[in-house]
Formats: structure tokens, sequence, C-alpha cells
């Protein structure tokens, strides 16, 4: 295993703790998480560059990673905000009130879903499906943490606080 | 795979098979057609297509046959109605997202999907909503793509993981949105990538330069042999009214599998390249006329029988290793017919000191597909993936079988499989650094070396790496040394070889060589060699010149047969001297160059391989004779007919052959033996020394190594070519 000088010392020590938890050969078994690590570090999205670098690293050929990038959707493979927010569209949700959030996000943002704010901080992803928080819909994920029974207030609190931040 | 029986039950008919096979394995072998696109017999089971879906008792489900081991007392319905009918569910889902473009498509009338929709398909679409479209990627110039008629079988993507060793296609994304891409925009480069054409089951990847070019039930498909390499891949030319179209793999077991390499593939469009000589043409007074047949053998026959008649030494013969066993046969009879002894095939070879101790044809060593079987193989001076891609292939599946493979080469060639160890040095130091090898293992072993190789061994620092490579040769049951095209064209081929002897004979293992052309073998069992006539006999006391001698002490005339000086001898510039000052040059060639026109006094338009009747016998000594697949370009002929009529004006008597057949059997009853075994009796006195390099080429890039192939207009736009021709070497 070489190179990789696109991910930092931290990212590679990351990595290699993974690939310690699987037999002699298999580091392919670490690439989910050797992606999930490289993408943090790049501030929510992974390039080409990074995906040839981990591919590099973990000694798999670019397109092993590719496939993998792309078949998830935690994986984002373009440029994104920095805080990926996505609202549970999924049935539940939908009928306590998924759309109002929606729009109040899209208005509040200014942008539509899937897309970034011009700011570079918000990423309004489009989910697909059931976050499996059903109890207490309508509800969103932001950065991977879960908010619960939104409304457009709570939604305007959580978004100040995230625009304070860096 | 346990080698255990187990009794099924198959549609009514009971089975006795192997356990631990897969369903489909024990129907086909038994004739019981079930439908499949993703399953193929040289890849891993992916199970993704469903279509082979069948019924199977007390199961609750349809099970796909590709994916179901056979068990004890299984009772399987392939053509029952639940069977079908999840056949047929299945072929109407493939559907939805395909473009049903067959009239537009290459594949039409040989596509997989196309005849199983027949038998399995709806007549009437349901699905009346949009389908998918999906962008066509660019992969080179070999092959073209229409993406959204893949239907994501992946058996490209298992091909490249599991046969080229190198994953260039994959599935990105998913559901829908899924394609089989290589991501970012490049070509696929692997010398065996055509064989994704073949497998893909529709038509997604297809054959680039053949397309829109015919229809598959238009053209007639031919057996020939490949003509590029010693392995002699079997292929099938498809003809299209007397013109090759293209060339896809015959499947042979022992030889190239279902496989061909790409310049097996796509050579053929260099037989229809704009420079065929198309008419015999003949020089006169600097002027070159095209002249009839007979005028131009008449003319031939007092050139040659004027320099040569009562001075055969004063002829020199030299002929391209790709020529049919039946025009090299001839070839030595034209010779012998002028006590001429000056004959070679050996193109590129440049070492002949020891040729007395070669054997009566380089072999292999044991069979192609025995490669596979070996647990230590050491290739030494061989860009093995680019002298012989198939034969690469098998020891690739030799060093994922747990095989040891290591290798002694000139510079650091790229291969996609463990190797237990790499030395590389470049021509000038190649000599010790395998001697260090044997001097390693004489070291481990506590042996003495033989007395002519001793005084080589004083000079050797024995190194870790010599004593991991001579690793890969000890202590194993089934070992080879395979000798390739940079050693046999080494200026100390001698040194080479009697050190490889030495070390094979001290580890248990066999010598093998990788010679040069398709038919080498068929060369020196034809007697075109100057030390050797046919069947290896001693020729002449002394013997007669080599090429090298040849064009050192030029020759008043010579005979060139199918090959371009140019280009294919290891010297070009010493040739060029040679041809010019000689008072004839006769030339028997498919080509047409300008310094043939400047150099040659009589040009002959001979056959390429696919329009001649004739053999080619294999570095493992397989005989493979095939017909003419196509009518010959303009007023060329079989190089065979030629030669023959040639003999006749020449007044060679017997020379009244009617067919290959008549040659070929009139060069058995002189053969003792169709056999040669590669045991060195030679005591050849290795020295570190190498000669000057000077000039000579020692690395032929694979789109290079002869004139059909140079004039592949799609293999020399591909990316190996491309880089070869920068003078780097790369590898997909
Ligand atoms: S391109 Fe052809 S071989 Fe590859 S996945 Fe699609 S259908 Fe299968
Ligand atoms: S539907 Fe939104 S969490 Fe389940
Ligand atoms: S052939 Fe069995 S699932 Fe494709």
């Amino acid at each position: 295993m070489s190179g990789g000088s696109l991910l930092s010392d931290h990212t590679r020590s990351e990595i290699d703790r993974w690939v310690a938890k699987f037999p002699e050969g298999r580091q392919r078994s670490a690439l989910l998480s050797a992606l999930q690590v490289a993408q943090h570090e790049n501030k929510g999205y992974l390039t080409r560059d990074i995906m040839d670098a981990v591919a590099e690293y973990l000694n798999l050929q670019p397109i092993e990673v590719y496939e993998v990038a792309t078949f998830y959707s935690m994986f984002e493979t373009k440029p994104v905000g920095r805080h990926s927010i996505s609202v549970c569209t999924n049935i539940s949700c939908m009928l306590r009130g998924a759309d109002d959030i929606v729009n109040h996000l899209e208005q509040r943002l200014g942008i539509k879903l899937g897309e970034s704010s011009d700011d570079g901080k918000f990423y309004l992803k489009m989910e697909e499906e059931c976050l499996a928080a059903c109890c207490g819909a309508p509800m969103m994920m932001v950065n991977h943490q879960y908010y619960e029974n939104l409304t457009a207030q709570k939604v305007d609190k959580i978004i100040e606080k995230l625009d304070k931040q860096d | 795979m346990g080698s255990d029986l187990v009794n099924i039950e198959v549609n009514g008919v009971k089975l006795a098979v192997p356990s631990g096979q897969m369903l489909i394995e024990a129907t086909d072998r038994a004739d019981i057609y079930v439908p499949r696109f993703c399953y193929h017999r040289k890849l891993s089971v992916a199970a993704n297509c469903r279509m082979c879906l069948v019924e199977v008792e007390k199961a609750p489900k349809p099970l796909p046959a590709c994916a179901t081991p056979v068990a004890e007392g299984m009772k399987v319905f392939t053509r029952s109605d639940a069977a079908i009918s999840a056949q047929k569910a299945t072929m109407e889902f493939l559907l939805i997202n395909h473009p049903l473009d067959c009239p537009i498509c290459d594949q039409g009338g040989e596509c997989e999907l196309q005849d199983l929709a027949m038998g399995f398909g709806r007549d009437v679409a349901r699905y009346s909503e949009r389908k998918r479209v999906v962008k066509d990627k660019d992969l080179g110039p070999l092959i073209s793509t229409d993406m959204t008629r893949c239907i994501h079988c992946t058996r490209c993507v298992r091909f490249g993981q599991e046969i080229a060793g190198i994953q260039e296609l994959g599935a990105i994304g998913r559901s829908e949105y899924m394609e089989i891409t290589t991501y970012v925009e490049r070509s696929v480069d692997h010398e065996l990538s055509g064989n994704i054409i073949d497998l893909c089951p529709v038509g997604a990847l297809n054959n680039k330069p053949y397309r829109y070019s015919a229809r598959a039930w238009e053209m007639v498909a031919k057996p020939l042999i490949s003509p590029h390499d010693c392995i002699g891949s079997n292929i099938y030319a498809h003809v299209l009214r007397g013109t090759l179209k293209r060339v896809v793999p015959r499947d042979n077991e022992q030889i190239n599998e279902s496989w061909i390499s790409d310049r097996d593939r796509y050579s053929y469009e260099g037989i229809y390249s704009q420079d065929r000589l198309d008419k015999p043409m003949l020089k006169r007074d600097r002027e070159w006329l095209e002249v009839s047949w007979d005028r131009a053998i008449e003319a031939t026959s007092s050139l040659i029988s004027s320099a040569a008649s009562g001075e055969g030494d004063a002829l020199g013969i030299l002929a391209s290793p790709n020529s049919t066993l039946e025009e090299l046969y001839l070839l030595n009879e034209l010779a012998c017919h002028y006590g001429c002894n000056n004959l070679d095939h050996r193109l590129r070879v440049s070492d002949f000191r020891d040729q007395d101790s070669d054997p009566t044809w380089l072999s292999l060593g044991c069979e192609i597909a025995e490669i596979e079987q070996q647990d230590g193989i050491l290739v030494v001076g061989s860009n093995i993936r680019m002298d012989t891609p198939i034969l690469a292939h098998r020891v690739r599946s030799a060093a994922l079988c747990g095989a040891s493979v290591g290798f002694v080469s000139p510079e650091v060639y790229e291969y996609h499989f463990p190797q237990t160890a790499y030395l590389h040095a470049p021509a000038e130091t190649f000599v010790s650094m395998f001697v260090g090898v044997l001097a390693a293992a004489l070291d481990i072993l506590g042996d003495k070396p033989p007395a002519w190789i001793a005084n080589a061994l004083k000079g050797i620092n024995i190194e870790s790496e010599h004593r991991e490579t001579a690793a890969v040769l000890l202590n194993k049951e089934n070992s080879i040394l395979l000798l390739g095209h940079f050693a046999l064209r080494h200026p100390s081929f001698a040194d080479i070889r009697a050190t490889a002897a030495a070390l094979t004979e001290l580890t248990g293992s066999k010598l093998g060589y990788i010679p040069e052309g398709a038919n080498s073998t068929g060369a020196a069992l034809a007697g075109v060699l100057p030390h050797r006539g046919v069947g290896g006999v001693k020729r002449g006391d002394p013997c007669g010149l080599n090429v090298q001698e040849m064009l050192n002490s030029p020759r008043r005339a010579y005979l060139l047969y199918g090959f371009e000086p140019e280009f294919d001898l290891t010297n070009p510039a010493l040739a060029n001297d040679a041809l010019s000052a000689a008072d004839t040059v006769v030339c028997f060639s498919p080509f047409v160059t300008e310094s043939l026109l400047d150099q040659a006094d009589v040009l002959l338009p001979i056959a390429t391989y696919a329009e001649t009747d004739g053999t080619f016998v294999n570095a493992a000594g397989v005989w493979q004779s095939f017909n003419a697949a196509v009518d010959c370009v303009g007023d060329a002929k079989p190089g065979w007919r030629l030669l023959r009529a040639l003999g006749n004006a020449i007044g060679i008597t017997d020379c009244e052959y009617r067919s290959v057949e008549d040659v070929r059997e009139a060069l058995e009853a002189k053969l003792g033996s169709r056999k040669s075994s590669n045991r060195y009796r030679g005591k050849f006195p290795v020295s570190l020394m190498v000669p000057e390099i000077g000039e000579k080429v020692l690395d032929v890039p694979i789109y290079l190594t002869d004139g059909i192939v140079r004039r592949g207009t799609a293999l020399q736009q591909t990316q190996i070519a491309q880089v070869a021709r920068q003078g780097k070497s790369i590898q997909g």
C-alpha cells in the first residue's frame, strides 16, 4: 500500500484501523469506511482525485472505488454544501407535513431539493428512502443527526445555529 | 469441487452429476436448455439477470439455475408452467428499458437477447412509460458502445476482474441509474479487451471497425488459425462475398479456450490495406512494369537461375516465420535445387554461436493448457503479455491457482497477478543478472555447476533477489522456465540459454521456448535453416549462412519471402546495404513499400493467412491446417502455388503438387518424427560479456510485429500502439 498523498494522516490512520479489521488481502472490505472518512475530511463530498487516492491507498482499481461511491447515496461525488440536510418525504413523514418542511427550507435557503446554497454552507439532499424514524415524523437528518417532530420554527432554529458555525 | 456424484432429476430425466456443480452446468452437460444472460462458463457466477429461473420441487420460489448447487434427490423442471412464467416475467422486465432497436443494431441476428425474446418475450409490450436512455461511452478504437442496450449482466465487468486481471469497466450508480462505464473517460486498453464484445449478450458492446458493414446472417464463418504468434489461436473469419469482415474466437480448450487477443481479432484490417501489392511487377531499367503472372514467374526463374546456378552460395533466402509450413517446405526444395544452404527464418535472432545445440524446433516444453498446471513458472526475457497474450493468460491462471511465478526481464512490465519474484536489468547486464539466479540455486542446493559455466559464476555476487527468483523453480513438482522473444533476440542468447538449461537441469524443471511468429516450428521442420534440413537433419558441411551472415557478407541474389526488411530484421540498416548491393532481389510480399520498390527487382504478390490454404505448427507442436477463407486481393496468389510454378519453371523434378495436402505429404514422407526435445546437450562456455547491442532491435511492440498487424488501422490507434510509438511501454 502506498500513495494517497491527498489523504491526511488522520484519514490514513483511520483507513488503516479499518483495514486491520479484515483478513489480509481483503482490504477492499474497508472501502466503505475509507470513503466515509475521506468524504468527511473533504467537507462532505468526494472528488475523483480523492477516490483515486483511496484506490491507490487500498491497492484497488479506481473503478472499484467509483462503483461503491456512486452506489451508496450517502456518498456525494459532486461538490455540495458543507451541511447536508435530508428531509424525509416518505409516507409517514409526508402524511405529517414533510412537504411543508421542504417548502419552508427551500424558501429559506433559496435553493431547490438537490441543490446547494451559493455560500457553500447548505446542501438540500434529495432523500429517496424512509429514514426509519416514522414515530417522530416529520423528520430530517442534518449531518447524520436526526431532528424529529419538525415545525417551521424548529427548522429555523436549527438552520440559524448551523449558520453561525464556521 | 467434490468429485462425488449426486442424483438429480431434470424434467423427469435422471442425471448423476458431480456434487458442487451448479444446476446450469449439469443441464448444459446433459443438453437441456436453460436460458441465461449473465452466466458464462468461463466467468464467476453473478446471478443478476434471473433469466435462468427454473422450478425446483419443494422450493417455494423459482431458483436461478446458475447459482443453485445440485443436491441429492433434487427434482428440477425447466419447462414447467412455473419455470416458463418466471422466465417470461424476467424477459418482460429486461425489455422494459431496452430500446428494441434491433433493425439498427449490429448484434441483430446474433443477439442472445433477441433470441430469447423470440422464445420468452410477449408480442405486445405492456409498458408504456418512458424508457431510460444511457449516454454511450468512448472505450477507444476497438469497441463501440450503445449503452442504452445494456442489460447489466456484468459479464464485461467480470471479464476484466477475472480474465484480464484488471478491472477497466464497472457498474456505477444503482437501480435505474446503473451504468456500465469506465467512469472517467478513458479507453479499455488490455490486450484481450475485444473479448467483451463476444461476451456481451446484447448489442451494447460491439466491434468498432466492423460497425455497420455487414449482417450476421449474410456472412459465412470459416475456420482459420491466427498468424501472429506461436500459440495458433483458433479463429473464425466472418466472410461476406469473399471479403473478411471480422474475426472472432473459435473455442479450443487446449489452446485459446474462448479468447483471442486484440491482435488476432483486429489485424485483418491489414489484409485490405491500401498498399497491398496486387499485381506482379518487374523492374526494367529502373522502371517498374506490371506484368502477367507467366512473365513474372519466368523472369524470376531466370534471374535466380543466372545468379545461383552452379553456385548456390551466391543466393540468400530469408523467409518470414509467419509463412505456412507448405510455403516453407517449397522454399527449402528450391534451395536444395540450387545447392544453396543460405536460408533462414530467424529474422530477429542475432546470436547463432550455439545453434547446433538447438532442439529440432523450439518447443514450449509442454502443452499450452498444461501451463496452468505448473506450480513454478520462471519467465525469462519475455514481455509475455505482449509476446503471446494467450500464454500470458495461462500463466496468470497458474498464478491464481497458487503457482509461484517469477520474471527475469529487461524492464518492469505490469502483471495483474501475484508474483513471487521480479528481477530486471537492461540488455547489457541481463546475462549476469540471470547467471546470478543460477548461482543462487547452486548455492541453496549446495551443488556444483557444470564445468562450462563455472567461469561465469566466479564474477557473481549472490543477492537475495537472486535467491527469491531461484526459489520459483526449487522444490516444485511441475515447473517450467520459459525463454521469450527478448531472450531469443539477445546477442548473448547462447549464454542465456546455456544458463537456463543448467538451471532447469539443476531444479528438475522443464525448459521451454516462446518462439517468434506463428510458424517457426513449421519453418524448422521444413528445413528453413542454414544448418539443418527437413526434420532437423544436419545440412551441408560447413553449414550455410544464417540471416546475420547473409547480410554481413552480401549475396549476389536474395529471395525474400513474406516480410519487410525495414521492420522485420534485427538490423534494418545492415539489411538495406546488403539488399542495395545485390544484383538481384526477388521479393514475395503481400505489401509494397517504398523501400521494396527501391531494393527489389521482382515483386510477387502473395496471399495473406486468410487467403491461402496451409498449415501452422504452434509452439506446442500442434499441426493446424486451414483453407483459404476469402478471395485474394487483386492478382495475389497463395504462396505455395507460386513456389510450385517457380519450381516447375526452374525445372525442379517432383514439383507436381496439386494441393497443399500434396506438399504436406511430401514433407511428412521425409520427416522422421514430428517431435522435438528441448533437452540441452550443448556445453556453451557462458560468459558475462555482452556483445555490443548497437542498433539491434530487441523489443518489438505488440502491434508492430508483422506487416499485417502494422497495417491494422484500429490497432494502430490504440493506447498501447500510441505509447509504443513514443518509445515507452504501457499496458492496460
Ligand atoms: S455492456 Fe453487455 S456485457 Fe456489459 S453488462 Fe451490459 S449487457 Fe452485460
Ligand atoms: S417515512 Fe419518514 S422516517 Fe419513515
Ligand atoms: S444466468 Fe442465472 S441469473 Fe443470470
